[in-house]
C-alpha cells in the first residue's frame, strides 16, 4: 500500500468521469498532432513538388544590355558584349558545396529558324531533365525518343500544320513530329523543341548553351547560397534565383501554419478547462476521503501527490490516446488538403514526445488549483462528523 | 504523568453575527489506559472537545497537552506527523474508502510510512484478525455490514499502534446487537492497554468504560468513575 495505490484505485473506481477526462484531454491533443502533422506534409509535400518540377535558380549569359521589355511586350533589346556558356561549364555545378540540394540541371539552347516559310524559335533541350522538371506538360502524341523527333508547342502546331506523327523539314533535314503539348498559356506554345546536340548542331551552337534551369531540393536548401556558389563556378553567367513561385505557395502555407496555431491555443485553453473543471470536482466530491487522510495523519504534499499523481496517469494515457488518434486524423485529412494526392504523412518523433508532453503539462497545470485546494481542506470540515 | 492533558481549553466559532461558544473552558486529565466516554445532549461540545484532543481543531485558547507534547505548538505538518505515529480515529459513519478492500483501507495510515509492503500487509492482516475479519481481507466496504465495517474502521484505528484510540459515536449507525459486540471489542482492546477516548450519547456504552465525563453547554458538568 503506497500513496500510488490510492491514485489507481480511485481512477478505476470513477472509470466513466475519468474516461470523459481522458476523451476530452485526447481530443484536444490529437487535434493539435492532427494540425501541427498537417502543415507539417503539407509543407514538406510543397517542397516536394517545388524539388521534382521547379526550376528555381536560372543560369543565363551575362551581358551588358537593356531589356525592352514592358508589360509582357517585348521590343526588342540592346545587347552587346553577349557571353556564351559552355554546355562542359555545367558539370561546374556539380561540384559546388550545395551539390547534394540539386535535382536536376536543364539546359537549352535557343535560336530562330525557318520551317517552311515560317519563323520559329527551335530549343534544344535535353529531354530526361526538360520532361522531369516539367511535370505539368501534357503531350498528345509521344516524347521524342532520338534526335531525329521533336516535340510542338500547340501553336506552334497550328501555325506548322502539323501534328503527332507528321514530318517538317529543318535546314533540309526531315524531323518527325513525336508528339505536341496541350496549351499551357505559356512561351512553351510557340517553340518547336528539339534534342540539346541536334539543335546546337541545326544554330550552329555546338558545345554551347544559351541558359540552364536548374531545380534545388528546396527542404531546408539555401537558394540564395546555392546562387553565389553557382556564380563563383561559372563567372561568365548571371545565376538568379527564381522566388516568386516558392514565395506565394509557402506565403499561403504561412497562413494555415498561423491557423493551426491559433486553434491549437484554443484548443489547449479548452483541454485546461475541461481537467480543471473534472479534477475540481472530483476534489470537492471526495471531501470526506480527503478529511480522512488529514485525520489519519497525511500531510498536505501527501494530499497533492494523491491527486497530481491521478491528473498525471490520465494526462499520458490522454497523451498517447491523443497522438495516435492524431495521426489518424492527419492521414485521413491529408489527401483532402494536400496539393498532390500521393503526398506523405511526416512522422515526426518531436511531435509524438511532443504531445504526450503538452498533455501531461496541461494535466500537471490545470490540476495544481484543484491539488492545492485539497491540501489545504480542514480535516474537522471535510469530516463533518467530527 | 497523565497520558492527556486538557487545560481551560475555549473554542468559539462565528456562525453569521453570532460567535457560539462550543467549549467554555474545559479542564480533563486522562492516564494511559484509560476508557473514557464523553457524553451529552446534541450541541453540549463533545465532538468538537474529541476534534480538539485529535489534534484537528486549534482551540481559541488552552492547552492541550499528549504524551508531554503539546499538540497546539507544533509548528506546520509535525501535527499531521504526530496524528499519524500517535492517534487512531474511528468516525461515526466509519468514513472507509469506498473503492480499497478491508485490507488496503487498513493499511492506509501506514502508506505514509516507511516500511515493506509485506510488512504492510502483515499489521494489516494481524489488525483485522484482532476485531474477528481476518477471513475478509479483499471485500470492498460496499461487501461488509455495517457491524463488518466499523470494525475495519477500528482495525484501520489500531493499525499503527497508537498511543491514543479516538471514537466519535461509533455505535450511531449499528443495530442493539451489534452495537454491543463492538463495544466489546472497544473493550477487549482497553484490557489490552490501548488508552480509549469515546464520544457517546448512549447511556449504556458509559457501562463499558472507566469514567464517563459529561459535558453541557462546552463545559464539563459531571465525571463518573
Amino acid at each position: 500500500m503506497k500513496l500510488h495505490t490510492i491514485s489507481i484505485n480511485n481512477l478505476k473506481r470513477r472509470k466513466a468521469k475519468m474516461a470523459f477526462l481522458t476523451i476530452g484531454l485526447m481530443v484536444g491533443i490529437a487535434t493539435i498532432v492532427t494540425l501541427v502533422t498537417l502543415t507539417g506534409s503539407m509543407s514538406s509535400d510543397i517542397e516536394r513538388k517545388m524539388d521534382e518540377f521547379g526550376a528555381n535558380i536560372l543560369i543565363t549569359p551575362q551581358s551588358n544590355g537593356l531589356s525592352m521589355n514592358y508589360g509582357g511586350i517585348s521590343l526588342g533589346g540592346v545587347t552587346f558584349d553577349q557571353r556564351e556558356i559552355l554546355e562542359e561549364d555545367l558539370a561546374k555545378i556539380k561540384t559546388i558545396k550545395n551539390s547534394k540540394n540539386i535535382s536536376a540541371i536543364a539546359p537549352k539552347v535557343l535560336g530562330g529558324i525557318k520551317v517552311g516559310s515560317h519563323d520559329v524559335l527551335l530549343v534544344g533541350v535535353n529531354f530526361d531533365s526538360e520532361l522531369k522538371m516539367k511535370q505539368w506538360w501534357q503531350i498528345f502524341g509521344d516524347a521524342p525518343k532520338g534526335d531525329s523527333e521533336v516535340l510542338l508547342g500547340s501553336d506552334a502546331s497550328k501555325v506548322l500544320n502539323a501534328g503527332p506523327g507528321d514530318s517538317i523539314k529543318i535546314k533540309e533535314e526531315t524531323f518527325k513530329v513525336a508528339g505536341v503539348l496541350d496549351q499551357t498559356g505559356s512561351q512553351d506554345d510557340a517553340l518547336v523543341f528539339a534534342s540539346l546536340p541536334k539543335a546546337q548542331k541545326l544554330l550552329g551552337k555546338e558545345g554551347k548553351i544559351t541558359l540552364a534551369e536548374v531545380a534545388a531540393l528546396c527542404s531546408g536548401c539555401p537558394i540564395g547560397d546555392m546562387v553565389t556558389q553557382i556564380a563563383e563556378k561559372i563567372p561568365d553567367a548571371k545565376v538568379s534565383a527564381i522566388q516568386q513561385v516558392v514565395e506565394g505557395r509557402l506565403k499561403a502555407l504561412d497562413q494555415f501554419k498561423r491557423f493551426s496555431y491559433a486553434m491549437s491555443g484554443v484548443v489547449i485553453f479548452i483541454g485546461s478547462l475541461i481537467v480543471f473543471v473534472t479534477m475540481m470536482g472530483s476534489v470537492n466530491e471526495r471531501t470526506t476521503e480527503i478529511g480522512v487522510f488529514r485525520a489519519i495523519g497525511f500531510r498536505k504534499s501527501h494530499i497533492m501527490r494523491i491527486i497530481l499523481l491521478e491528473a498525471a496517469l490520465v494526462s499520458l494515457l490522454a497523451g498517447f490516446m491523443g497522438y495516435a488518434a492524431g495521426m489518424g486524423g492527419a492521414k485521413l485529412a491529408l489527401p483532402f488538403m494536400a496539393e498532390s494526392k500521393n503526398a506523405q504523412l511526416v512522422w515526426d518523433s518531436a511531435v509524438a514526445f511532443g504531445s504526450i508532453g503538452l498533455a501531461l503539462t496541461l494535466g500537471l497545470l490545470a490540476s495544481l488549483y484543484p491539488a492545492l485546494h485539497a491540501s489545504k481542506m480542514d480535516p474537522t470540515e471535510a469530516l463533518r462528523a467530527l | 504523568m497523565a497520558l492527556i492533558q486538557i487545560n481551560n481549553v475555549k473554542k468559539s466559532y462565528t456562525s453569521g453575527d453570532d460567535v457560539v461558544e462550543a467549549l467554555r473552558g474545559v479542564d480533563i486529565t486522562i492516564e494511559a489506559g484509560e476508557f473514557i466516554t464523553i457524553m451529552g445532549q446534541s450541541g453540549s461540545g463533545k465532538s468538537t472537545l474529541l476534534s480538539v484532543l485529535g489534534g484537528m481543531n486549534h482551540p481559541t485558547t488552552g492547552e492541550v497537552e499528549m504524551a508531554g507534547v503539546k499538540l497546539y505548538q507544533l509548528p506546520g505538518e509535525k501535527l499531521a506527523d504526530f496524528r499519524a505515529q500517535n492517534l487512531g480515529f474511528v468516525f461515526q459513519s466509519f468514513h472507509l474508502i469506498p473503492y480499497l478492500t478491508a485490507a488496503e483501507n487498513v493499511m492506509l495510515p501506514l502508506a505514509i510510512v516507511k516500511m515493506s509492503t509485506a510488512a504492510k500487509k502483515s499489521a494489516a492482516r494481524r489488525a483485522l484478525e484482532r476485531v474477528g475479519l481476518g477471513a475478509k481481507l479483499d471485500r470492498l466496504p460496499n461487501q461488509l455490514s455495517g457491524g463488518e465495517q466499523e470494525r475495519v474502521a477500528i482495525a484501520r484505528a489500531i493499525v499503527n499502534n497508537p498511543h491514543i484510540l479516538l471514537a466519535d459515536e461509533p455505535t450511531g449507525n449499528l443495530d442493539s446487537k451489534t452495537s454491543e459486540e463492538v463495544m466489546a471489542l472497544f473493550r477487549e482492546l482497553n484490557e489490552a492497554g490501548q488508552t480509549v477516548v469515546m464520544v457517546t450519547h448512549n447511556p449504556e456504552n458509559g457501562s463499558y468504560s472507566d469514567r464517563t465525563i459529561n459535558l453541557k453547554d462546552g463545559m464539563v458538568v459531571m465525571t463518573n468513575a
